[in-house]
């Protein structure tokens, strides 16, 4: 094993300041939706409204990183190992059988990540980013008088909302478990805040995804 | 080094975007400390009336006080009548029904029903003289009571039952020279007690607002700008501004809160987006009948019960009459929360002759509007329920003739016969009768637009925005966030979450059992 520096300072700091937002937006969110009270709902309003532009501000920053440092090219999502990726959550975890990817600074994340956050990128945040721009603003043009783009009701624009509401509260609760499944228990959640984690070496790789397809048996 | 300087600076630009919306604009307005300042300045009579010789000679009768006022306010009386306060009517175009002459002369309200036969009452809140029956003479200068709004003394009374003369008791050489600007008194005595008593017509207007404190209206309150009617309902050349749906089908001619205080008077943008479909009413009009009830419910068809042949009336626990044999059984509210409705500032009405269905509820006045019509808004209303009655075989609404001018004429409050009563008040209106009576189930809507509260006490987000038992809960067609949403997403989402809650649960006690086995065999 040796010690990497896996994810960088603003990696790990949009990391965590989108963790937060999310989580923030979730709550001030569904209290707007009227399932839960929190704040008090004009509270909740202002919050929601002011977290989604520094939402946005973050998001600009991060598309940005993201293209200049190349890294989203980390999130192309792949078929390979994915069914092997799959299977190692099914039945590998249990019997203490290896990571069937390999992670390493180059290739951080597993086929199922890729999957999961090139949606998450590519779908669910773009649609949460449209659909609460149109919540916000649908009536600026009635405000300015341009009647041809008057938008009739909220109802399409909130439930498309919701639903992506939904499935971020989802995949929050799933990726909270999820980051127990590292190496260690707590080596995902480390790396995270420092930047570093241990990674297997060259030599550990002989013994890594061809392997994990076949039943492993314990020591 | 350079890394942690760049993410120190997107956390300092996006704390900085926080504290900026946190912070907000709350100065003080400077357009309602300007509004204050102009209804600080009280007009004063720039003339002494008790000064002129001709209105010290002795005045016999009012129409003698008329004479002396025309003649030096040359032309006024003319200009009063072309008024609704002196026709009693005006030329409307209603949807459906085309050009008509509306007014309090011909429409039936589901209070008292309309004043065919009853003039001799229900005129006293006419502004002339003698106007008793349906022959009154519209074009006599000399019958306009310029004292019934101009009366500055607050002695000034009509009589009872007196078609629009004055009280005996009236001075009429005092008030003469007692003349001004109407004040909430004038116009009190007659808008405050319609319906036949204190607040039994609007629920907003009622004799708690001769002295309001701010609490029961901010504009009124004299620890506030001190308000008077004619402030805010303006007068050109005697019409006055504003009118009241009961008896008005247009929109035009409204009062509106905007004419002082802007469209989006709010420091706060998301409030004034609220303005394109809510009137300022609603938030700022929480409550109304803040001081004494208002009729809510007329039953008719009680009425006419008498003990040892003679009527009587019953009072609750608080004094307020609940049935009276004249009248039938009623039920009064006290701070209540308004209906609500979309409103595009146009009705129609149910004129006498138009056919109903006796198995329906009737409504008197229809006020038209819809979330998707650009001209409506949210209103709060007053919505008063009547039985009242109807000519079964012609399935119209009755007239009746309610009160006794002369012994014998059918009066109802004396005889206590309705076919007599029905009989003379169809006459009246130039309706046939068939003789066969019933009782149908009507309604009216009464916008409320007085008794604005201190803005502390405006409805706030969530009595609104909720999903329980919010003030527009009943108001349709379109999605309110906190109120409405998606029965199937609610339900497909909470459980996606709930089986990604026990699969995590499952996975993760699994893991920990596994371990622990692993551990032991070891």
């Amino acid at each position: 094993m040796k010690r990497e520096y896996v994810y960088r300072a603003f990696e790990r700091f949009w990391h965590w300041m989108q963790a937060m937002l999310i989580l923030f937006l979730g709550i001030t969110g569904f209290e707007i939706h009227g399932s839960i009270r929190f704040f008090g709902y004009d509270q909740a309003v202002r919050y929601h409204n002011t977290a989604a532009i520094s939402f946005l501000v973050l998001i600009v920053f991060a598309i940005f990183w993201h293209f200049t440092t190349g890294e989203w090219r980390q999130y192309l999502p792949t078929w390979k190992n994915l069914r092997a990726q799959a299977e190692y959550y099914v039945f590998g975890i249990f019997r203490n059988a290896p990571h069937p990817t390999k992670k390493t600074v180059l290739s951080k994340l597993n086929p199922l990540q890729k999957l999961v956050y090139a949606g998450l990128k590519a779908l669910v945040i773009p649609v949460m980013v449209i659909s609460g721009l149109l919540y916000m603003f649908y009536r600026y043009p009635h405000r300015y008088e341009v009647l041809g783009l008057n938008v009739g009701g909220l109802e399409v624009i909130a439930v498309v909302h919701t639903i992506g509401a939904f499935l971020l509260v989802s995949f929050f609760v799933a990726h909270l478990y999820l980051i127990t499944t590292g190496h260690t228990v707590t080596s995902n959640l480390k790396a995270m805040i420092t930047g570093y984690e241990e990674l297997p070496e060259e030599s550990d790789e002989k013994k890594s995804s061809v392997e994990a397809n076949e039943p492993v048996l314990t020591k | 080094m350079k890394r942690i300087f760049f993410g120190l600076i997107v956390f300092g630009m996006v704390l900085g975007m926080i504290m900026l919306a946190l912070h907000g604009k709350s100065t003080e307005s400077t357009p309602l400390a300007k509004l204050n300042e102009q209804y600080a300045k009280k007009t004063k009579a720039s003339v002494d009336h008790s000064m002129f010789q001709q209105l010290k000679k002795r005045f016999v009768k009012p129409q003698d006080v008329t004479a002396a006022c025309i003649s030096c306010h040359n032309g006024r009386a003319s200009e009063v009548m072309q008024s609704t306060h002196w026709n009693w009517e005006r030329t409307e175009y209603i949807a459906g029904k085309g050009i008509r002459a509306i007014g309090k002369r011909n429409v039936l309200n589901n209070y008292c029903i309309g004043i065919s036969g009853n003039q001799q009452s229900c005129n006293r809140c006419h502004i002339g003289y003698g106007y008793s029956d349906a022959s009154f003479n519209f074009s006599d200068s000399l019958n306009v009571d310029c004292l019934a709004c101009h009366d500055n003394s607050a002695t000034y009374v009509k009589a009872i039952d007196g078609a629009g003369m004055p009280d005996k008791s009236v001075d009429l050489n005092y008030v003469a020279q007692h003349v001004g600007k109407p004040d909430r008194t004038n116009c009190g005595t007659c808008h405050f007690f319609g319906g036949g008593g204190n607040n039994v017509k609007h629920g907003d207007l009622e004799q708690a607002l001769f002295d309001p404190t701010r609490d029961v209206d901010v504009h009124m309150a004299s620890a506030g700008p001190d308000m008077q009617c004619v402030d805010c309902h303006t007068a050109q050349k005697h019409q006055m501004l504003g009118k009241m749906y009961s008896v008005s089908s247009m929109n035009r001619n409204r009062v509106e809160c905007e004419h002082c205080h802007s469209a989006m008077p709010h420091a706060d943008d998301v409030l004034n987006e609220h303005t394109y479909k809510v009137a300022c009413q609603t938030c700022h009009i929480p409550i109304y009948a803040k001081v004494n009830p208002t009729k809510l419910n007329w039953d008719w068809s009680t009425a006419g019960k008498l003990k040892n042949g003679e009527p009587y009336e019953e009072k609750d626990s608080s004094g307020t009459d609940i049935y009276m044999s004249i009248k039938g059984s009623f039920k009064w509210g006290k701070q209540l929360r308004p209906d609500y409705i979309w409103f595009n500032g146009t009705a129609s009405h149910y004129l006498l002759g138009d056919t109903l269905d006796p198995l329906k509820v009737l409504e008197i006045n229809t006020l038209y509007g819809s979330y998707d019509d650009p001209d409506s808004k949210i209103y709060p209303v007053k919505i008063h329920r009547a039985k009242q009655i109807y000519d079964v075989v012609n399935k119209y609404l009755i007239q009746p003739k309610l009160v006794e001018v002369k012994a014998g004429d059918g009066g109802f409050w004396k005889e206590f016969n309705w076919e007599r009563a029905d009989e003379e008040g169809m006459k009246q209106v130039r309706l046939p009768y068939s003789g066969k009576y019933g009782f149908v189930e009507t309604e009216m809507y009464w916008p409320i637009n007085h008794m604005v509260s201190p803005k502390e006490q405006s409805v706030q987000c969530a009595e609104c925005h909720t999903r329980e038992n919010g003030r527009l809960a009943r108001v349709g067609g379109f999605y309110m966030p906190g109120r409405d949403y998606s029965t199937i997403v609610d339900r497909l989402g909470v459980g996606v979450l709930i089986l990604t809650l026990i699969g995590v649960i499952l996975h993760g006690t699994a893991r920990v059992v596994v371990y622990r086995k692993r551990k032991d065999a070891k």
